[in-house]
């Protein structure tokens, strides 16, 4: 009996500066509706989203999100820097899967350049956004398991989350931020042994910690009962409030860009789209599951076919020589000068380059005055369009079903705010 | 396609499909570095939406992206990026506005357009005609500008801090400790903006500061420039250079006589080289004219005898 008054102290202070009628109960008559915020400091809100959300006791009728409070001006900043000061922006969109956004960049460059890139340094970038791919989802799955109350397999797929990091900076030096890709290739070969070990990852550490976080969850009762049926959404509206991604296709559309439009090396890879059936918080958290499986599938296709050869493009207009070379040759020291100080000039023109992040279409519309800078680069955000359909998503569930609506989004502000 | 980009196919017959559709709202269509962009007028915007979603099957909208020309007289740009899902392919639709001209929206035809138009009018004040929620999104609570616009400085206008005094954030004009660096890459006789001394008469080219000089060419022309190069590599002469007669290689009388002559310039020189051999002294008095480079060699003599 000592524990009702703690509880009681416990809950005025919670909705304390709320305006809540505690004197009204559910079954009385005058029940008004509440608004409530729900961040900015919200630990399952993944960052800094701040929704005001009306409520009707525990069932949401009305949701605005706030966001832009992780706003840093990076479009702006781009335009002040060259191409390649540009770049490192990118990782800092989406921290979660920073070689994701990297790709869409240079490929834009690489359009507008219309620039040859070597089958070596192709394959490298495919391997890395789909270790980029697992290091996302293991993120989501682990942080969307734990919005809904389960602790184990986070920690589990935390580490495998760490051991992909731990790749990225053997390949680049930066675990996260890494700027490895680059227009014309990558910044430098990897060495021969962590092409090795990200094989024996794949093959055996990978399938054996992931199958088994998520033995505990796939067919766990609380789990299904906290995510089935949830915010289920039809293949119309996905369309009609620009879904892409896992988002479109746990809403049964199989719609993967890496398929339909392939770019550096997907067009020789051999893997499968997994959709959903329904279209609720369950199948886009299961189709993340077996992107897994896929992704692991398309690295070791890449390590099995990985070609020698050059890992960027020989123009030395735009990718700087070897050090070695510099030493040697004075043309290669101008070349890197002239690109370390004034950047490549790319050619006037406008493209809009759009790859699939591991959150969905990730895009950026580059238009270039033939200068060393960019005139106007919009990145479209994956999760801006899919935030937006908060509102139709949540209504009439209840309050606690936001965190799972939340977690199958896969929301990460640095991308969605800019 | 050279490059790695997403590969797009070109869709069979758009062109003569949109001008058929859209008539007089098509402005222009344009099919440039492997992408069709094409521009309509702006009041009939939401209708042509329609048009493309529901004829051409653009089923989604992806992005709405603004962009600033400050010296156009309709200063921006609002690109739509549609994507049709089952015929793989998308297209750029654009059109042209002012600060205060509206563009009617189209959050009718997809409700994914609230928060795109809300994205462009908070970066550029472009406003939208029927957008239920025409909000600021991204900036502050309570920004005032536009910070997109070209002629909003990077730096903005306020900056923010907790202040120990008052216990809150306060904000406070920009104070920069160190000028904003924006380096010129702009090589002078590659269109600077700005006059060299003594070039006064030639002028500027009015090309924006800090910019490198353009490329010469644009992306479309690159591509074309690749398959020219490809199409004609080795132009086979018309008729083969040959050095078997005088008239071809001009020697002759003339030429003979013209190398007989001895210029003025060829005497000095030959008079300069006898000054270095030592043992012809009449000849160093022979120029009359002091030489020229011995005024600059003069400031090295104090530093070799420094350093030895």
């Amino acid at each position: 009996m000592t524990d009702t008054p703690h509880v009681h102290h416990y809950g005025g202070d919670l909705f304390e500066g709320y305006p809540v009628d505690t004197a009204n109960t559910a079954g009385d008559q005058a029940v008004t509706n509440y608004t409530i915020n729900f961040g900015p400091q919200h630990p399952a809100a993944h960052g800094v989203l701040r929704m005001v959300m009306e409520l009707d006791g525990e069932i949401i009728e009305r949701v605005d999100p706030h966001v832009g409070l992780l706003h840093r001006g990076t479009e702006k900043l781009i335009e002040y820097k060259t191409y390649l000061q540009a770049l490192p922006y990118f990782d800092r969109l989406d921290y979660c899967s920073p070689l994701g956004m990297e790709h869409s960049y240079v490929l834009a460059i690489e359009k507008l350049l219309d620039l040859e890139v070597p089958a070596r340094a192709q394959y490298l970038r495919t391997m890395f956004a789909e270790l980029t791919r697992i290091c996302n989802h293991m993120l989501n799955i682990g942080s969307h398991v734990m919005d809904v109350g389960a602790m184990t397999p986070n920690l589990w797929v935390f580490e495998l989350r760490e051991d992909c990091l731990n790749f990225f900076e053997r390949a680049s030096g930066a675990r996260m931020h890494s700027a490895y890709f680059r227009p014309g290739g990558v910044h430098q070969d990897v060495p021969e042994r962590l092409l090795y070990d990200i094989g024996e990852w794949v093959e055996k550490r990978l399938p054996k910690l992931f199958g088994d976080a998520m033995s505990l969850v796939i067919d766990n009762r609380i789990f299904k009962q906290r995510n089935v049926d949830i915010a289920t959404v039809s293949k119309e509206d996905a369309l009609a409030w620009g879904f892409s991604g896992p988002m479109i296709r746990g809403s049964g559309i199989a719609w993967d860009l890496r398929k339909s439009q392939p770019y550096d090396a997907y067009a020789a890879m051999e893997f499968d789209i997994p959709v959903g059936t329904r279209g609720d918080c369950y199948d886009r958290f299961m189709v993340r599951v077996q992107e897994v499986y896929q992704s692991a599938r398309i690295i070791k296709q890449c390590l099995n076919d990985m070609p020698s050869g050059p890992i960027a493009s020989l123009d030395r207009k735009v990718v700087p020589p070897k050090r070695g070379e510099m030493k040697q040759s004075m043309e290669s020291l101008i070349h890197h000068f002239k690109l370390y100080t004034e950047g490549f000039h790319v050619p006037a023109g406008e493209v809009y380059v759009a790859t699939e992040s591991p959150k969905g279409e990730f895009g950026v519309y580059l238009v270039s005055d033939g200068t060393n800078k960019p005139y106007r680069c919009k990145i479209r955000p994956t999760a801006f369009s899919h935030l937006q359909a908060m509102d139709m998503m949540s209504k009439g569930h209840m309050l606690a079903d936001t965190t799972a609506i939340i977690g199958a989004i896969d929301v990460v502000f640095g991308e969605c705010d800019r | 396609m050279a490059s790695p980009a997403p590969l797009i196919a070109p869709r069979e017959g758009i062109g003569a499909a949109l001008e058929k559709l859209l008539g007089d709202d098509l402005i222009e269509h344009v099919f440039a570095v492997g992408e069709d962009s094409i521009t309509v007028r702006r009041e009939a915007v939401a209708g042509v939406m329609v048009e493309l979603r529901d004829k051409l099957d653009y089923q989604q909208l992806m992005e709405i992206a603004g962009v600033d020309y400050p010296d156009r007289a309709e200063r921006f740009e609002v690109v739509y990026h549609l994507l049709s899902v089952t015929k793989n392919h998308r297209l750029r639709v654009r059109v042209c506005t002012d600060e205060a001209t509206p563009v009617p929206s189209i959050v009718p035809v997809w409700p994914v357009a609230g928060w795109l138009e809300r994205e462009v009018f908070d970066m550029y004040g472009v406003l939208f005609a029927g957008n239920p929620d025409l909000r600021r999104i991204l900036t502050d609570y309570g920004f005032q500008g536009h910070p997109q616009r070209k002629d909003f400085p990077l730096t903005g206008y306020t900056e923010l801090r907790y202040s120990e005094e008052d216990k809150r954030v306060v904000y406070e004009p920009v104070r920069l400790a160190q000028d904003f660096r924006n380096f010129d890459f702009l090589s002078p006789w590659e269109g600077a903006d700005y006059v060299l001394p003594g070039d006064e008469k030639a002028g500027g080219t009015g090309e924006a500061p800090g910019k490198g000089a353009p490329s010469p060419m644009t992306a479309q022309e690159v591509k074309k420039a690749d398959e020219k190069a490809e199409k004609d590599k080795a132009p086979p002469p018309p008729t083969p250079k040959t050095t078997e007669s005088t008239t071809q290689t001009g020697a002759g009388a003339k030429t003979n006589l013209k190398a007989a002559k001895t210029s003025r310039d060829g005497a000095k020189a030959t008079a300069t080289a006898k000054a270095k051999t030592p043992a012809t002294k009449a000849a160093e008095k022979a120029p009359a004219k002091p030489k020229a480079p011995a005024k600059p060699r003069a400031p090295r003599k104090p530093k070799a005898g420094g350093d030895a």
